[in-house]
């Protein structure tokens, strides 16, 4: 691929610099040492608050190799250094911190999928967790005893033979995608407002339907969900040390960071093609990108789908983890959590959406929950209503409204997004500003009947 | 025979008829100026020959194939391409990005080949590439090749925009107000443009445009709307002597104007 010489040159995304080779290494090995000699320091009691904040710095050493300019095999050194020995390490150690890095991995694939709709097409979509649903429930009734039960079929009692896990993978894609292009073909019409809208409410739809139909049995949920066998992965787990009940963690861990790996592939792969830059045609402008001969509903669906299609691929990976689902993991607020993902991180970056996957699950799972956790150990007669936990969505909601008003384009934008967030700005040279000088005169265009009626086709999306 | 043809079109929104009843034709390989005050009808006009709107009633053909009901997409499949009066480039994206795009019409490889990098893909990204590399050096703009498209001076994106429509290998392309904005000496470059569009690409060139000094000297056939209905028709100096596109423009009864003057030129 390197050979190609079809990329356009990149925008200058990071700034240069010095090589920073040893300061990443040095950085690595310091998070790394203290995570690890600190592990049981930081166990229990007030100190459990360094948790979150000595994994997340070690976390961001991953980040840095990708971010910073240092010697490949230092970036190789970090990434292996993370990847195979600390966090299995940490999670043999307290498996929590595994179900922790499957979650966030859970959480990046999916940002990474909504990042295609919302970040590249331009697509509002706030229902998206539904496709998650489809892939979780779709797994959730096959490899639970739910079959047994619906079937009334004692063959299958305990779901179908767990090996068929692998099956319903590709299954959970295909049929995601299938959702996504069936709720995509009469929706994608609408533009902007409407469409949230509209998604918000299918979203919602599929979420009832999980919570009032028997297959799925309702607010209850399934449970028993199993996961697929691999006796020779348990094996090595075994030998390397893990316990029995962290053989099916390491499973998953291994098998999220190889699907996890292919979305990235396929991401970046759609990006630089012409797909990528008819979605970003598409989302900067509608009418000039289908003048140019783009077809709309066409390139819309198939970001939908391809959206949809990692979801319902995690969805399934989500299900065998918890061997529990019920509608509350599909609700509203999870497709809004990861539409902050994404938000947060840099729309339309897919590290930017990764570290947003990283630092939104890690609120939600480790940093408020240990806070809440610490305080009430220390002062048990503190007040229930100031329990941290509670004030989750608060505190997240805060993080929110200050990233959008202080740095809109997120945490690590792609050079595309920052273009557009700040192109309103006062212009820094005269040149430009010369330009918008000239735009003001352009004559013509409240009387030309062709886009005088161009705002009403916009609200209405009656325009084919 | 002509290669676009359009006969009796109407399309009115709601109590107002935007264009009425207009019959156009535009020889190969000629450069055609469509004229007239705001207002009157000839940006929609524009969008119904590319398919943004549908014509309430009459035809238009393209080399003799039915262009009504097709997709503003498949019209550019089809041969027709443009640019906009109010420029539409796509901010975010370079100058090549720009040109890229509008290749994509012209690519055959799908989803998939992106996925798997076929050697199908890999031929059309460099055909896409090598497109943009020759339309920028066309329109001479090849020094902004990796700038943003919003960063190039204005004239030079008007110029892009161009390239961008040229590379979509139109037989016929439409050009809304191309000299809008532009200093005297950036419309003489553009005149230059327009003739090489026309006689080293062979493209057939529509353009709507206020510059009557640049109408009257580019175009070998004008036609006049007004109120959405063709007025008039016929060689520069035709048009310029007719009484009623001297009406329309200056209002009965007035001696003298802008575009008196320039019409006069």
């Amino acid at each position: 691929m390197t050979t190609l010489p079809t990329t356009p040159a990149p925008l200058k995304v990071r700034p240069g610099g010095g090589d920073r080779t040893w300061a990443l290494l040095a950085y690595t090995a310091i998070t790394a040492a203290l995570l690890i000699f600190m592990r049981s320091t930081i166990a229990d009691g007030p100190m459990k608050l360094l948790q979150p904040v000595l994994f997340g710095a070690f976390l961001l050493s991953m980040l840095f190799a990708y971010q910073w300019k240092a010697a490949n095999w230092a970036k190789t050194i970090v990434y292996i250094t993370g990847i195979v020995f600390v966090l299995p390490f940490m999670g043999r150690e307290n498996a929590s911190y595994f179900d922790l890095v499957i979650q966030i991995l859970i959480f990046s694939a999916l940002a990474l999928g909504l990042n295609i709709v919302v970040g590249l097409a331009g697509l509002l979509d706030l229902g998206y967790i539904a496709f998650f649903a489809v892939g979780a429930y779709l797994w959730g009734i096959f490899g639970s005893p739910q079959l047994g039960q619906i079937t009334g079929n004692a063959a299958y009692a305990h779901g179908l033979n767990p090996a068929y896990f692998w099956l319903f993978i590709p299954l959970a894609v295909a049929l995601a995608a299938l959702v996504g292009v069936l709720i995509g073909l009469p929706v994608l019409k609408l533009k902007g407002d409407y469409l949230a809208i509209v998604t918000l409410g299918l979203g919602e739809v599929i979420r009832i339907f999980a919570n009032n139909l028997p297959i799925t049995n309702g607010p209850q949920g399934i449970d028993g969900i199993e996961s697929a066998p691999v006796p020779w992965l348990d094996k090595i787990a075994g030998s390397l040390g893990f316990a029995p009940e962290q053989h099916k963690l390491f499973f998953l861990y291994i098998l999220v960071l190889a699907v996890i790996s292919l979305i990235v592939l396929v991401n970046r792969r759609l990006d630089r093609s012409k797909i990528g830059r008819a979605w970003i045609a598409i989302r900067e402008d509608e009418i000039a990108a289908q003048a140019m001969g783009v077809p709309l509903l066409r390139t819309k669906l198939l970001a939908f789908a391809s959206g949809a299609s990692f979801a319902g691929a995690m969805g399934v990976i989500f299900a065998a983890k918890q061997a529990f689902i019920d509608p509350t993991s599909f609700n509203y607020f999870q497709s809004i959590g990861v539409l902050s993902m994404v938000i947060l991180g840099g729309m339309g970056n897919i590290s930017g959406v990764i570290l947003g996957a990283v630092v939104v699950t890690m609120l939600n799972f480790t940093v408020l929950p240990t806070l809440s956790e610490v305080l009430q150990a220390q002062f048990p007669n503190i007040n229930q209503n100031l329990d941290p936990s509670k004030y989750q969505r608060f505190i997240f909601g805060f993080v929110l409204v200050f990233m959008m008003l202080f740095r809109p384009e997120g945490l690590l934008p792609s050079a595309r997004h920052q273009v557009e967030m700040h192109q309103d700005d006062p212009p820094a040279g005269s040149l430009s500003a010369d330009n918008h000088l000239q735009e003001g005169t352009g004559e013509g265009e409240v009387l030309s009947p062709g886009f005088a009626t161009r705002g009403e086709n916009e609200r209405t999306g009656s325009e084919k | 025979m002509s290669l676009l043809d359009v006969q009796n079109v109407t399309k009115t929104f709601g109590g107002l008829t935007a264009v009425n009843d207009v019959t156009f034709q535009v020889p190969e390989r000629s450069i055609i100026s469509v004229i007239g005050p705001n207002g009157a009808g000839k940006t929609t006009f524009f969008n119904l020959i590319t398919g943004i709107y549908t014509p309430d009633t009459g035809n238009i053909k393209l080399g003799g194939r039915e262009l009504i009901g097709l997709r503003p997409d498949q019209v550019v499949e089809a041969g027709i391409s443009r640019t906009f009066q109010n420029i539409r480039l796509f901010p975010s994206m370079t100058a090549e990005e720009n040109i890229m795009l509008g290749r994509g019409v012209r690519l055959k490889s799908g989803y998939w080949d992106a996925i798997l990098r076929s050697s199908k893909f890999k031929h059309d990204e460099q055909e896409a590439v090598d497109t943009a590399r020759l339309m920028l050096d066309f329109v001479g703009l090849s020094k902004w090749r990796n700038e943003l498209s919003t960063s190039l001076p204005y004239g030079d994106q008007r110029k892009l925009e161009i390239a961008r429509a040229l590379a979509t290998t139109p037989k016929l392309i439409l050009l809304d107000e191309p000299a809008a904005g532009m200093n005297p000496r950036e419309t003489e470059d553009l005149k230059a443009l327009i003739r090489a569009i026309r006689d080293e690409l062979g493209v057939t060139v529509v353009l709507i445009e206020h510059d009557m000094r640049l109408v009257m000297t580019l175009s070998e056939y004008i036609t006049v709307l007004n109120y959405g209905s063709k007025l008039s028709e016929g060689l520069p100096h035709e048009v310029r002597n007719d009484p009623a596109v001297m009406e329309a423009y200056l209002g009965r009864g007035t001696a003298a104007g802008e575009y008196g003057k320039e019409a006069q030129a």
